[in-house]
Parts: structure tokens; sequence; C-alpha cells
């Protein structure tokens, strides 16, 4: 290994900022494209996590979940940004409040 | 005669032809084996009491077992003594005469077909009732009377008023019958059997006499013969049944299914000598009854109305007979009142009949020139009624004084108050006699009976004025009566006291030498006429007690009560899912939010287990 | 292998009656009638009739009329395990008679999809005789809920006005009560388990069982709940006047014939046997819900103004009588309510035909808007006349018999309690002479015309009344064949009166459970 040896609390510090950022902008933004944006940001902080963890541990598992919240968060993009097409052309609007027709 | 079994069938097989006609039969093939099937069982009966008169064997036969659980065993079996011999004599005998009126009687009704076959569905279930070895069967016979009674008071059924008597005098005597039923399954559990010779048997050898469990035992059974005959305190349905056709309250009404209590306890008679305080009960309802029904009956205007009242009070007697044990007078004054009362019901038939189906007897008068065979039979049955001299009444209704009078204590008191009814009988059926065929005419006739009638007529008449001399075979059924030994004094008193009614009915109603009309018309006069003539207000109290009670308990409880329980489940499980259901509003990040906290409140949880 | 044959012919016909729609509208209701027409002969005619007067042990399934077991899921002790004896015979012949009426009185009323409609009353049928015929517990669940969802269909599909509130209502009490009854059935099995060490579902193994008193109170309000809910008893009666008026008159017919009869069925072979103790000891408060029912069903007919529902609500007063027989437990109050179940089936069945006649004629079951139809419907009211005689008790017909037989049987155990019960007399003439008021006599109407009774609908009637007057005058035949049951079904459970050493050991516990 070797190279750049950064402390493992900092990384996870890191990853938890980075988490509750997401977080925040989850529950804060209304616009559907920044929630969206927010949940990339929290799904690479966990990956984040992982690759220090992999590297720490020096196991592939780290990496090999990092590549699979890579190909989910591709996949999730994919089918996020096709719902936001769909709710800008039902709702005419992005704004997450307004689209609550599943109120009961 | 082995053909025993054949007596009850005729009426029975020709009701069910009749029924299964439907309507469609021919009404003189309908009304000829209506009266021909009773009068084949008459004819049975004749040759059947021919038979036992010359040997007095009691016959008993069993046509098959009417079920087996455990030790009870009722048989649809017969038992024919003495009392039964002239039970079913009286049943087929009149009854066959009744049907030979109602040919005439009922030509013109179009369900002519279905009267036939109520009225022999009848014969046929009141045979059973008295012809019955088992007191289930006769329980049997006992509903089947009560239902064809029903049928026949709502025969004219168009007329809601006519099915209200109809379910009147079913629902009063079902109380009764309920009773009974209670007394039977008592008598069962205690004594192991419903024969009744057997039952009888048992009851004396294991009962003393004054226990408490025969007194209530005919105590209940008491209850089924007040029901059906008409007596205190469940009297109330008898004048209303007179809504019937004539003819079924001449069969029905007066000769032979009232009767049937008086008839139950003559045949347990064994099982109420045990009980004094009922056989005491017995006589003072017979009392109070027979009294109650005499005034009800003064101020009656329905000729039909009349009679019924007369009726419950001649049951009185016999229940007064009962009571202080002359069963022998009491049955005899049954078979002379059957004469005599069927022949007034004919004869007031006959009257409502010719006027154009006129009840009133204010409206009628002056019949006694144009329909002279109904006025002779109407005054013969009147004689017979008010117990005039020589006529069967008198004999049946002297004896039942007689036997009153011998009771020590409280014997004073019954032959008193028998003695006042039998004066006011005479009043009322000579007011009715007076009124209805003497004085002005105010309706005329349009027919005259016709042979059918009249030959019914006539031979009630002779039955009426000679049916006293009759010896009843029953000194075999009863504890033998003491001899009669009164002194003149009472026997002058009771010949004397009917003519006494009979004068004053002629002073006030004919002769008009004494008139009331100014006190009748005084407050209190309307007053207590009106009391008498809703037969002392026994409805209006019923009314109150039982029927309002119950129609509004209905009422209340007619959307049912018990569903407001699930009813309050139902809705509280709505309540709390529209409570639950306003969580969710649809808004993303309301959910996400929610989400977040829930899961920081699951990891403090676990963080504090853990430490 | 009969009894099998006949379910699977119940099941296949319904399958064969939904196909043959498609053929013709007219052919379902033949192949029904035929289907049902041939299980009875089968059923009849596979019989061994020396059998019939032998005593069947209830722990030996051998000596019974007719038994199959085949392995189902031997790995929880599950079997398709079937059995007759002479009760289940007489319910059987019952069932499929009044299946037989029930076709016919629906003879021309279903034009919607009426393959469908026979079809499920088909299984509804097959259910039932399931139910009647199951020895195993788990068996026993599955045809009771196979005889519930046909019927569940049939409400809500064919009925009348208010049909998915009835419908629903019918399913839920229904199911909810079933789910008791299999969460003890799981509890019986599992402590059947711990005394035998061997996990069983089969009533035979389960017989006898000596349970924890308290373990055995609480499986038995199970079963009894189930059981009730069904019957119907006080107050889990509610469902049945809506069922029974929403119904179309088929699905009345086997509602108040059939179903209502599984309820008591099941009490007396299952419920009572299973946990003697517990049932003896329930037994004063089952009968007191008896007597409420007997009074208070007969109160509210009288109260109704609706045709079907009067029937209804007299259905629940006669249930009560069964409900009175069963628990006082002796052999006249037991055969009076066996008496009853087939009494009850037969006349209220003719009287919902006789309330779907009329409602096929005068498109209403309200009773003041009737009046005086004897004058033009003189057949129907004779029939009506018979029947409303015969719920009232006649002497000379079944019912009397059987209320009789209950009466006398519980006078000998709790008199008072009988006097009360005999108040249904009185008010059971009160309603039904009141029903005949309103609906046969009175004034008629002049512009009204109806068709009276045709020959098809008059010979169901006919069968009917001959069955009621036979039941009335000749019993014997039916008594004898429930007698070696009861007798032996008896000699499960001893009434309380008689073992006060059971008392004293099942009451604290009892008391503790309450």
């Amino acid at each position: 290994m070797g190279g750049l040896q950064i402390p493992m609390e900092q990384v996870l510090a890191l990853a938890g900022l980075l988490f509750s950022c997401g977080l925040l902008g989850l529950m804060l933004r209304r616009n559907i494209i920044f929630m969206l944006m927010s949940l990339e940001v929290m799904l690479n902080a966990a990956a984040l996590a992982f690759v220090a963890a992999g590297a720490k541990w020096q196991q592939a598992d780290g990496q090999i979940i990092f590549l699979l919240i890579l190909s989910v968060a591709a996949a999730e993009v994919a089918v996020g940004l096709g719902l936001v097409l769909q709710i800008q052309r039902r709702f005419k609007t992005l704004d997450m409040d307004q689209a609550r027709r599943l109120r009961g | 005669m082995a053909g025993i079994w054949l007596i009850p069938f005729f009426p029975l097989a020709s009701a069910v032809l009749l029924l299964l006609s439907a309507g469609r039969m021919p009404r003189q093939l309908a009304a000829w084996l209506g009266a021909g099937s009773v009068g084949l069982s008459a004819i049975c009966v004749a040759s059947l009491v021919n038979d036992f008169l010359a040997d007095g064997q009691v016959r008993e036969v069993t046509l098959w077992t009417w079920m087996t659980v455990a030790e009870f065993t009722p048989r649809f079996a017969f038992y024919i003594d003495g009392l039964t011999v002239v039970m079913m004599s009286v049943i087929t005998g009149v009854g066959f005469l009744i049907h030979l009126y109602s040919i005439e009687f009922m030509w013109d009704d179009e369900s002519i077909c279905r009267y036939f076959a109520y009225m022999n569905l009848f014969v046929g279930a009141m045979l059973l009732l008295v012809m019955a070895d088992n007191l289930l069967l006769l329980y049997l016979g006992w509903e089947g009377v009560g239902v064809c009674s029903y049928l026949l008071v709502g025969f004219w059924y168009r007329d809601p008023a006519n099915g209200k008597a109809a379910r009147k005098a079913f629902v009063v005597t079902r109380v009764g019958d309920t009773a009974m039923a209670l007394g039977l399954f008592l008598l069962f559990t205690e004594l192991g059997t419903l024969d009744i010779q057997p039952l009888l048997a048992a009851a004396n050898s294991t009962w003393q006499v004054g226990d408490t469990l025969p007194v209530l035992a005919t105590a209940l059974l008491l209850g089924g013969a007040v029901g059906k005959s008409a007596q205190l305190p469940l009297q109330v349905w008898l004048p209303d049944a007179m809504a019937g056709p004539t003819p079924v309250s001449a069969l029905i009404h007066a000769a032979t299914m009232v009767t049937a209590g008086v008839y139950l306890i003559a045949r347990t008679s064994g099982l109420f000598l045990l009980a004094p305080p009922t056989m005491e009960a017995v006589a003072w309802i017979g009392l109070l009854t027979l009294l109650l029904a005499a005034f009800a009956a003064l101020v009656q205007q329905d000729i039909k109305r009349i009679l019924a009242y007369s009726t419950i009070s001649q049951i009185g007697y016999m229940f007064l007979a009962l009571g202080v044990g002359a069963f022998a007078s009491g049955i005899f004054h049954l078979v002379t009142h059957a004469f005599f009362k069927a022949l007034l019901f004919l004869a007031a038939g006959a009257v409502i009949h010719c006027l154009h189906h006129e009840h009133n007897i204010f409206r009628m008068g002056g019949l006694r020139k144009r329909l002279p065979v109904v006025f002779w039979s109407f005054l013969i049955g009147s004689a017979a009624l008010a117990a005039l001299p020589f006529t069967s009444g008198f004999y049946s209704k002297d004896a039942i004084l007689l036997s009153a009078s011998e009771v020590g204590g409280i014997g004073l008191w019954l032959w008193a108050g028998g003695l006042l009814g039998a004066l006011l009988t005479g009043i009322y059926s000579f007011r009715l006699v007076f009124i209805v065929f003497f004085g002005q005419a105010h309706t005329e006739p349009d027919r005259q009976p016709g042979w059918k009638m009249s030959v019914a007529l006539v031979v009630l008449c002779a039955l009426a004025l000679a049916g006293g001399l009759l010896a009843l075979p029953l000194a075999d059924v009863f504890p033998a009566a003491r001899a009669h030994e009164a002194s003149h004094a009472i026997e002058y008193i009771s010949i004397g006291t009917p003519l006494l009614g009979l004068l004053l009915a002629y002073l006030m109603f004919l002769g008009r030498q004494i008139n009331f009309d100014r006190a009748a018309d005084s407050i209190a006069g309307r007053r207590v006429r009106g009391f008498l003539f809703s037969g002392w207000r026994f409805d209006q109290l019923y009314e109150v007690l039982w029927v309002r009670p119950y129609t509004t308990v209905a009422h209340w409880c007619r959307n049912e009560p018990v569903d407001r329980v699930y009813n309050a489940i139902v809705a509280s499980s709505q309540w709390a899912h529209h409570k639950l259901a306003a969580l969710q509003t649809g808004e993303l990040r309301w959910y996400a939010t929610s989400m977040v906290f829930g899961l920081v409140l699951l990891l403090a949880v676990m963080l504090r287990n853990a430490t | 292998m009969t009894l099998a044959v006949l379910i699977l012919l119940l099941l296949g016909g319904g399958l064969l009656a939904w196909l043959a729609e498609r053929t013709h509208p007219n052919l379902p209701r033949w192949v029904a009638l035929g289907v049902v027409g041939i299980s009875l002969l089968f059923l009849l005619l596979t019989l061994p009739p020396e059998q019939l007067a032998l005593a069947t042990d209830p722990r030996h399934p051998g000596n019974w009329l007719a038994q199959l077991k085949i392995d189902w899921m031997p790995r929880f002790g599950i079997a398709f395990e079937l059995a007759m004896d002479g009760l289940s015979l007489l319910l059987l012949v019952l069932t499929l008679l009044l299946g037989l009426v029930a076709i016919t009185a629906s003879w021309s009323e279903i034009t919607f999809k009426p393959g469908l409609f026979q079809a499920n009353l088909l299984w509804t049928l097959a259910g039932v005789c399931g139910v009647f015929l199951a020895m195993d517990l788990f068996l026993f669940f599955l045809f009771w809920e196979v005889m519930l969802i046909p019927m569940y269909l049939l409400i809500a599909i064919w009925g009348h006005e208010n049909k998915s509130y009835a419908a629903m209502k019918f399913f839920i009490f229904t199911q909810a009560s079933g789910l008791l009854m299999l969460l003890a059935i799981v509890v019986l099995a599992w402590q059947g388990s711990r005394v035998s060490g061997q996990l069983s579902f089969s009533y035979f193994d389960l017989l006898g069982l000596s349970l924890d008193p308290r373990v055995a109170w609480w499986t038995m309000l199970g079963f009894f709940l189930a059981f009730t809910v069904k019957l119907p008893a006080f107050p889990f009666h509610t469902w049945l006047p809506d069922a029974h008026t929403q119904a179309p008159t088929a699905g009345s017919v086997l509602l108040a014939g059939i179903l209502l009869k599984t309820g008591a069925y099941g009490l007396l072979r299952f419920c009572i046997p299973l946990f003697p103790e517990a049932s003896m000891e329930f037994a004063p408060i089952a009968m007191g819900l008896g007597v409420a029912g007997v009074i208070y069903g007969a109160v509210l007919a009288f109260a109704q103004s609706d045709f079907k529902r009067l029937v209804a609500y007299s259905s629940v007063s006669h249930m009560g009588f069964v409900l009175l027989g069963l628990y006082a437990w002796n052999q006249l109050a037991l055969q009076g309510a066996v008496m009853q179940m087939v009494a009850h089936g037969v006349s209220t069945a003719a009287l919902f035909m006789l309330a779907g006649a009329l409602q096929h004629r005068l498109h209403t079951r309200d009773m003041g808007r009737m009046g005086g139809l004897w004058h033009q419907a003189p057949r129907m009211g004779a029939c009506a006349m018979f029947f409303a005689v015969a719920s009232l008790g006649l002497p000379g017909l079944g019912n009397f018999v059987a209320e009789f037989l209950v009466l006398l049987g519980l006078f000998a155990v709790h008199p008072w309690l009988a006097a009360i019960a005999a108040v249904g007399l009185i008010t059971a003439a009160i309603y039904s002479l009141w029903m005949m008021q309103q609906a046969f006599q009175g004034t008629p109407d002049k512009q009204r015309t109806m068709p009276d009774f045709d020959g098809r609908e008059m010979t169901a009637m006919a069968a009917m009344m001959i069955a009621l007057l036979w039941l009335g005058l000749y019993p014997q035949p039916v008594l004898d064949l429930a007698q070696p049951v009861l007798d032996s079904l008896q000699a499960l459970a001893t009434p309380l009166d008689q073992a006060h050493s059971l008392v004293s050991k099942a009451a604290p516990a009892a008391g503790s459970g309450l």
C-alpha cells in the first residue's frame, strides 16, 4: 500500500458530514432535482465510508460495495430523472409539496 | 267394535280431500262430503255407544307408537270409557246436526269447500282430544281445535276485525295451553309417564292429598282449562270469537271446544282430587266467571255476544261443579248445555240468516209470527238455558247447585252465588226472547229457514227438552258421589229462582211494569252499563298490562339494539382508520423526515440497550 | 370412498353447471338439479342399511356407516378424514333435499350468470356436506371456509338492494369467529401432542384428552363462538336478518335450512364432546343465551314489516331451542334439538321459498303493501298457513315434536328456564299469525293480479308438507337414526349435577378464566 495515509476518523467524519448534508438537503429542499442530488450525495457518503473501511482492513469488499453503489446510483438517476420528467409534465412544477396525490 | 279409529278418520279424511280439491269441488259434493263424513262418524259412535252400554267395557285401541325417546313413549292410542263415549256422542251428534244446518247457512258462500274442510278438521281434532289415552295426544287435539277455531273465527278473512278476533282467540288460549304444556312437563318429570290411566295411578301412589307437587301440576293444567273454556282470567277471547260464521259459534264456541277444559279436569279428576286447593280454586273461578259473564250478558246488544257471555257463564257452572267434586254433574251440564246452546246459536243463526245478517237485537223484534220454527226453538233453548223446570238445563243445573250446597264451609257461598247466577240467567235469556221475538218488528225477514235448518233445530229442541232424562254412563269414571239429601226448601228455591228471573224479564222488557230507563240513563247508570258492556273492562286491562308493553318493547327493538354494539365496533375502527390515514400526507419530504427520525429513535434505543 | 365421491360430485357438478351456461342459459339449473338428485340417490343407494341401527362408538371410526382416511400432511398429523354416522347421514339427506328445494325455488328467478349461480349453490352444498363429514379438525375448518365463500358470493352478486352490506356482514361475522375456531383447533392439537407425543388433528385422537381446565375453557370458547355465530345464538345473530333478507331465495333457503345447522352440528359433535367438563361448566350461560334467543327472536320477529326479516328472526327464536336442547344434554332434549334441526330446516326453507315467490310476483317484501293475498293466491295462502302453524309449533307437525322434547328434557334439568322458554310458544303464535294477517288476510287489493303457485312450486311445497307431517306424526325413523349417535356422544360428557367431583376441580380454574 503506502501513499497518502489519511486517518480513518477523518475519512469517516467527512463521510458523516457529506451524509448529513445530503440528508438535510433531502429534508429541506422542495425541488425534486435537488432532492435527487441530495440522495446522490448521501449514497456517495456511504460509498466513501465503505472505501475507507476496505482500505483499513485490506479487504476487497469495500471496493465491491462501492461499485455496487455506483451502479445503483446510476440506475437511480436514470429512473429518477424519468420520473422527474413525468412529474414536470403532470404537475407543471418540480415542487414535491405540490405532488401529494397519495394523501390518505 | 274394531273400527274405532274410523271415527276420527272420517272427518279428517274428508278434511284432507276438501283441502286437496283446493276449492274446485262442486259445492253440492263438498257440502255433503263435509256433513256426511261427520254423519258416518256419528253412526259409528252410535254403534259404539250401543256396544258400550251393553257390556260397559273400557276399550283401548293402539294405532302406533308416536315416538320412543328414553322412557318417553306416547302412543297414538285411544281410551274409550263412559266419559269418552259421552263426549264422542255430543261431538258427532251435535256436530252432525250443525254440519247439516251449515249446508244451508253457508250455501251462498264462495268458500264453502274451505268451510267444510275446517269444520271437519275441527271435528277430527276434537275427537282425538276426547279419545286420547295420553296427555300428549290430548294436547295434539287440544291445539288442533285451537287452530281450527282460529281458522273458522277468521273465516271471512277480508275484514281485519275478524282476523283480530281470531288471533286474539288463539293467542289467549295459547297462554293457557303453555301453562298446560308446563303441567305436562312437570307430570312427566315427576311420574315418568303421560298415559292418563297409569299417570293417575302413579300420582295416587306417589303423592298424598295436599302435597305441593299435585297442586302445582293441577294448577298448570287448570291454566290450560281456563284458557280453552274461557274462564277467568282468560275469558276475554270468547265474545270476540263470535266473528265467525254462526254454526261455528254453535259447534266450537258453545257445544264442544270451549268445554274441553271441563273435560280435561274431569279426565284428570284423580289428580285434582289430590289437590284440594286447586279444587277450591276451580270452584271459585267457576263462580266468579259465571256471575261476571251473567252480568255482562244483561247489557249486550249483539245477539251472538249475549249467547257468548251466557256460554262463559254456563261453563262457569260446570267449573263450579268440578270444583265441588261433582264431576258427573259437571259433565251432565256439559251435555245438556251442548244441546240447548247449540240450539240457541242455530236459532240465532237462523234469525241472522233471515234478517240480512242483522246482529243487533234492538233492530229485530216481533219475529214470533214471522219465523215460528225459529221462535219455538229459541224459546225452548232459552227455557233450558234458564233452567225452567223439566227442561234439560233444569236437571243439570239443579244437580250442580245441590252439590254446591252440600259442601261444608264455602259451600253456602257457592250455592248462593250460583243461585244469583240462575236468576240473572233467567233475566238475560228471556230479555233476549222478549226483545227479539215479541214487540214491534223493526226488520222484515226476507226468507224462511229451509228443511236442513229446520231439521237440525227440531232435533235439538227435542234434545234440549228431554236431554235431562238421559242417564250418562259415568258411574265407573268418577268416584261415587254422595246421594243428594237436600231439604225441600233448597229444592223449591232452585225451582223458583229461574221463574223469578223470567217474571222479572217479563216485567222489565215486555210488560214494562218495571222501568229502569231513568236509572240506566243517569251518569252512574251509563257508567255501570258501559262497564258491564265491555265485559268488566278486561280487554282494556289486558291492553294496558300485556298488549301495549309487548308492542312497545317490540317497537323499540325493531331496529336491532344488539347491532349497536357491532356498529360501535365498526365506528371505532373507522375512527381509527381516519386518524391513521391523516398521517399519510402525500408529502415526500414528510415521509423522509419521519423515516429519519424513526431511525434515529431506533438507533438510540438500540444503543441504550447495548450499553 | 363414497363420501369423497359425494363431495367431488358436488364440486365437479358446480364446475359443469358453470360451463353449461355457454350452451344455453337454462341448462345450468337442470345440471344442478341432476347433480344434487344423483348425489342424493348415490348417498342412499350406497348405504349399508343393516348398519343403521348399530351404535357407533365415537372413538373408533371403524364401525361407522362409512369412513375414509387418506394422509394429507402427515408431518402435521393432518389427514383427509371423512366419516359418517346416523347424525351425519340425517343432516346430509336434509342438505341434499333442501338443495333440491333451493334449486326449484330459484328456478326462474336468476337471469344474471345462471351458471355461476348454480355453481356457487353446488359448492356451498359441497362445503356443507364436507362439514358434516369431516373428522379431521383441520379439514373441518377447510370445509367451513368452502361453505362460507360461495355463500358470500351468492349474497353479494345475486342479492337484493342492500346486498354488499349484508354479504360483508355475513362474511366478517363468520370469518372472525371461524378464525377463533382455527386458533382453538391449533391449540387443541398442540395440547394433544403434548399429551400423546404425536401431533394429530383427527377428531378420534383428540376425543377424551385430559386438558388443563383453563386451557380447555378458552379453547372451548373458541369453538363455541364459531358455532354460536353460525347457529346463530343471541347476541351473535345480527348478521342473520340482513343476510337472509338480502340473499336470493335459494340463498335464504340454504342459509336457513342448512347452514345454521352446521353450527348446531358443530356444538353437538365437537364443542361439547371435546371439552365435556368445560362445556358443562358453561352450560348455564349457553342455556341462558338460548332462552334469550327464543324470546328476543320472537319479539323482534313480531316487530318486522319485511316478510323475510320476520322469518329470519323466527329462525333466531327456533335455533334458541336447539341451543337449549344441546346444553340440557339429556336424551330427550338432545333428540329434540336434532329434531328441531331437521324440522326447522324444512319449515323455514318453505317459508323463505314463499317469501321469495311473493317478492318475485309483487316486487316487494314489505307486508304493509300486501294484504288479502289469499283471495288472489289461495294455494300460496294455504301453504303459508300450513308453515306458519308449523313454525308456531302445532302438534302433529315436526316442529312441535322438537320443541316439546327440548322443553321436556330441559324441564328435568332447569324447570324455571323451561318455563321461561315456554313463553316462546306464545310469542311464536303472535308473530306467525301476525304474518298471516298482514300478508294473506285482510282486504285484497282489487287492482293486483298475481299468479298462484304453479306445479313446480306446489311439488316442492307438498314435499315439505309431507315431510313435516311425517316428522310430526311418526318421527321414530329420525329418532332411531340419531339415537345411537346421541347415546355415544352423551356418554362422553356428564351434566354437572351428576358430576359434582368435576365441579370442585374445574370451578376455580373456570372462575379465574372468566
